[in-house]
This record gives structure tokens, C-alpha cells and sequence, in this order.
């Protein structure tokens, strides 16, 4: 069940996540091009080396991602996959390509989800229906159950699945309202310092997020990620090709995934999410437990959603969450550094990019290469991330080599 | 929201489940039930989702639930909502310990808790097309 700790991250593209973007629009093929020479050239590697690609959903392509991908990029490859984990995606595709590494069926993976605006078409025949701005994950296609038992309810997106699962967990352990604001604001300290990061320099307090208005009870506006622009790419590669990265291998040494509903109102339990189990997997694969961990990048697309990572993690016990919290700072100089980029309630969440910042932010301070949010003596992260509405989670462990 | 709310939104209806449709439209509830493991099955399939027996009946129940969560929305969770009543999104658990999403209706004055009794309320959609299955405190 272990892994050999073949699969290694050796070079990554990060662009800066920005809520108002005004560059060039460019169709997401162009921006894989960009992103895969980013990147590439980050690991110190070339296009010619790359056998292996992973892919998410692509405007241009309903099908064939791989291949339209392919072609489009001039390189052949012996390994190719699509992943649709929503904000697991980015996860997804990381222990994937390590897998494929690790069976020896390729040796250079390039993972990459674009996310920048694409070009508005004058054609309005192509232009997406409008309930596709607010319908968010929520499938209103014919035949689908949430277009039958959902939607008509208003139970939409994902702002109020987060907080009935929210309201679900205070019924039952009490407030975890001062925890929850303790999240955004430390993780907008770590931000603060983050250049690529839309609130960077905007630090904000506990008290601020406490009075941000409140959008589906008892989530406020300030624990909500705020969509953006950006994009985000990552190259791993087998210990030969990584001697040519002048970066540390940032080894997948356990991996994990879980799926279990596609809407919580389906959960076995809405205040147990995926993770508990993906995240057991990826421990007992990579020999390591929660305690030796140096530093966590956990998905937060909401505030509850890290609380809820924390205690189904084996951080703590389920329902000590807040009290675990209070005792604890994570900012990237705290005594717990979690998500020390910012997370997306730090840096915006731009679009299935958003799930690639966690991954790249713990391998930026394996590396050694997070300037000044850099944490001393990092070996080893826990990185996770979450898609649909707690519908799927994956966790990483990441080691340097 | 109040009793003689009508809903915005019309539910993309199957084949499948027609008969929980016709049902709620007669003001009454029905779910499917597995003849091999007497599983209660909800959203209807055409096979139950414990033991995949394609043997399922659709029997009367009583629309009784309980209160598994909630959440009072002051922004409109979508646009077709926009100038309604603010909306109570719901999980609720039928006594036949299936789940399904709802709104809360006549919840003015109530504290709503974890496990409230709830009873069933029959709400007509705007188009005409079809009733969905609300709740109330009991």
C-alpha cells in the first residue's frame, strides 16, 4: 500500500489571482500553452519531455480533453486523464500523474487548469444559458436528481449546502462562529504577504469578518471564497528527470480519495465529510500521521469547510474543531501554519485553479521558496481539496526529498 | 413564506418518479420501498440503492419529519427567488429515515432545533406544472 516515492512536484506556474482582470482574454487552450511553458521551464524541463498530461473540464472540448490538449500543445504523450473533481480536481490530478509516475507508464507529467477569462464571443448562440451563473455545481439538466429535488427548493450552488452543514455541526457541538472568523483572518495575514494573492497587503481582523454581512446563516460574506481570475500549473517527474529541476523534489508520498454524495443532503453524516477518509488513506500509505505534519494547505472554499478538514483529519476530535482553534495561530510565523499563502479566502479562488494553490503552496516552502512567509524547517505537508459540496475530498502528503 | 406561497421554480420531473409527483398533486406522500430489503428509497430510482433489487413499491406515508438543518438566507439563494419571502432552506428526515431538501414554511416566531417535528405542506408551483413537498413545525 506504500509508495515507492517516485512521483515528485519539480516545478510549478502560479498566476497572480486577481478579482478584477483586465489582460488579455485568451481561450483556455492558449492558457495551457502559457501555463505548460511556465512551468515547464520552472522545473527545467522541456516540452520534448513531457509524456505524461492531466487535464480538468475545457471550454473549448466536451470531450477529448486529452487529445484536443495534445495536439494543441505538439507533444505526444503514453499517459493522459481528465479529472472532474471540482475543486478536487487539482489534488486529483497531482496523485494521479505520481501514480502513473510510480508504474513506471511515463516519467513527466504536466497538470494544468487555466482560468482566465476566455474571449466573449459575439455569437450569442454560444453563449452559456444564464442560470448557468447561479445554478454554480448544481446540475439542472433533465434526469438529474438535483434539477428534480433541488433546484426547486432554491438549494442551489454551494453557499447554502455549506451552511446547512454548518448549522448542522453548531446544532450539534455548539458555535463555531469565533473559530470559523479566526480562519479568514489569520489565513488574510499569511495573504497580506502574498503578492499573487487578490487581497494582498488587505490583511483583515476577527471583528471585521464577525460584521461581514451574513449570506446563508451562519455563514458570512468574509468565510465565503470570492471567484477569480488566475490560473495554475504543476510538472511532477520521476527521480531521474527531476535530478534536472534545480528545485528539492517535493515527493507525493500518500495519496487518498473519497467520493460519497453529490448534494449533503444525501450525507450518511452532513457533519462528516470525505476527508476523514481519503485522508486516513493517504496517512497510512505515506507511514506518517497528522503529528508529524510541518505544514497544512487545505482547501477552504468556506471557513467550515478547514474546521471541518481539521477534525476529520485526526487533528482533533470530532466537535473540538473551535476549541482546537482557539488555541492555535495559523498564520505562516504561527505555531500551526495552515494554508500560508492565504488559502482562497486569502487569495480568491480562481475557478478550478483554485484547488491547485493549496498543492503548490506547500511545495513553494518544501522547496524553500515562499520568501518572506517561509517556514522553517518544513519536511512534510498535508494538503487536501474539496469539490461540490463536501461531495469529494482528496488528501496528499508531500515530503521533501 | 407563507401557505399561499407558490414556488418560482418547476422540478424537471422523470418517468421514475411520477407517482411521487401525482401524489404531492392529491395532497398526499408517497415513497418507493424495496420488496427485497424494505429499504425506504428516496429520490425514486428504478432499482434500490442498498441492494439493487429492481422490486420496489410505492407506499403511502404519513409526510411526518424531522429537522436535520437549516439555514435562513436574507440574499436570495438564486434570481427566481428574488423579492419572495427570505427564504429557510431544509434538510429534513422523513420518519421513514430518508432525507430530502425542502423550505420551511410558517417558521415566524418558531426556534427551529436539530430533530423538531415537522409536518408536510403541499405548495403549488407558479407554472401550475407540479407540487412541491414544504414542511412546518408540526
Amino acid at each position: 500500500m506504500g509508495t515507492q516515492r517516485k512521483g515528485a512536484i519539480v516545478g510549478y506556474a502560479e498566476w497572480p489571482t486577481v478579482r478584477r482582470y483586465n489582460g488579455p482574454r485568451r481561450f483556455m487552450l492558449e492558457q495551457w500553452m502559457d501555463l505548460a511553458a511556465e512551468a515547464l521551464a520552472d522545473a527545467g524541463l522541456a516540452l520534448k519531455d513531457v509524456d505524461g498530461l492531466v487535464c480538468g473540464t475545457l471550454r473549448e472540448a466536451n470531450m477529448f480533453v486529452p487529445a484536443t490538449v495534445v495536439e494543441y500543445l505538439g507533444q505526444p504523450v503514453k499517459f493522459a486523464e481528465f479529472v472532474d473533481l471540482g475543486g478536487a480536481t487539482g489534488t486529483g490530478m497531482l496523485w494521479r500523474a505520481a501514480a502513473a509516475i510510480e508504474l513506471g507508464l511515463c516519467d513527466v507529467v504536466l497538470c494544468a487548469l487555466p482560468g482566465l477569462p476566455i474571449p466573449s464571443n459575439p455569437d450569442p448562440r454560444d453563449r452559456p444559458p444564464p442560470e448557468a451563473r447561479w445554478l454554480g455545481s448544481t446540475s439542472n439538466a433533465w434526469g438529474s436528481p438535483q434539477a428534480e429535488f433541488e433546484v426547486p427548493f432554491g438549494n442551489v450552488a454551494q453557499n447554502a449546502g455549506y451552511a446547512m452543514i454548518a448549522a448542522h455541526y453548531e446544532a450539534r457541538f455548539g458555535s463555531c462562529e469565533r473559530a470559523r472568523a479566526q480562519i479568514t483572518a489569520q489565513q488574510r495575514a499569511s495573504a497580506a504577504l502574498n503578492p499573487l494573492a487578490s487581497f494582498y497587503e488587505k490583511p483583515v481582523s476577527l471583528d471585521e469578518v464577525l460584521a461581514s454581512p451574513m449570506i446563508a446563516e451562519p455563514l458570512r460574506l468574509l468565510e465565503i471564497v470570492m471567484p477569480c481570475a488566475g490560473g495554475a500549473a504543476v510538472v511532477l517527474a520521476s527521480p531521474e528527470k527531476a535530478k534536472r529541476s534545480p528545485h528539492r523534489p517535493v515527493q507525493i508520498t500518500g495519496y487518498g480519495e473519497s467520493l460519497t454524495i453529490k448534494t449533503p443532503t444525501f450525507a450518511e453524516d452532513l457533519a462528516v465529510t470525505p476527508v476523514a477518509a481519503a485522508a486516513a488513506t493517504a496517512f497510512a500509505r505515506a507511514g506518517t500521521t497528522p503529528a508529524a505534519m510541518d505544514l497544512l494547505a487545505l482547501y477552504d472554499c468556506y471557513t467550515i469547510t478547514v474546521l471541518l478538514t481539521l477534525e476529520d483529519a485526526g487533528f482533533c476530535p470530532k466537535g473540538a474543531g473551535a476549541a482546537f482553534l482557539a488555541e492555535r495561530n495559523l498564520a505562516f510565523d504561527g505555531d500551526f501554519p495552515v494554508n500560508t499563502h492565504g488559502g482562497q479566502l486569502g487569495v480568491g479562488q480562481p475557478g478550478l485553479a483554485g484547488g491547485l494553490l493549496q498543492p503548490i503552496e506547500a511545495a513553494r516552502q518544501l522547496m524553500g521558496r515562499a520568501g518572506p512567509r517561509q517556514v522553517r524547517d518544513v519536511n512534510r505537508a498535508l494538503v487536501t481539496g474539496t469539490g461540490g459540496v463536501m461531495s469529494e475530498q482528496v488528501a496528499l502528503i508531500l515530503e521533501g526529498a | 413564506m407563507t401557505e399561499t406561497f407558490l414556488a418560482p421554480l418547476a422540478p424537471k420531473m422523470t418517468p421514475t418518479s411520477a407517482p411521487f409527483w401525482a401524489a404531492l398533486g392529491e395532497g398526499r406522500v408517497v415513497l418507493q420501498q424495496c420488496d427485497g430489503c424494505e429499504a425506504w428509497v428516496f429520490y425514486p430510482r428504478p432499482r434500490c440503492p442498498h441492494c439493487l433489487s429492481a422490486a420496489l413499491s410505492w407506499k403511502p406515508v404519513s409526510g411526518r419529519a424531522t429537522l436535520t438543518t437549516w439555514t435562513h438566507c436574507p440574499r436570495p439563494t438564486a434570481p427566481p427567488f428574488t423579492g419572495l419571502a427570505p427564504q429557510t432552506l431544509a434538510v429534513v428526515t422523513l420518519e421513514e429515515e430518508v432525507r430530502m431538501s425542502t423550505f420551511l414554511l410558517e417558521t415566524a416566531g418558531r426556534t427551529l432545533s436539530l430533530g423538531m417535528a415537522l409536518a408536510p405542506r403541499f405548495v403549488p408551483t407558479e407554472d401550475g406544472t407540479a407540487t412541491l413537498l414544504a414542511f412546518a413545525p408540526a
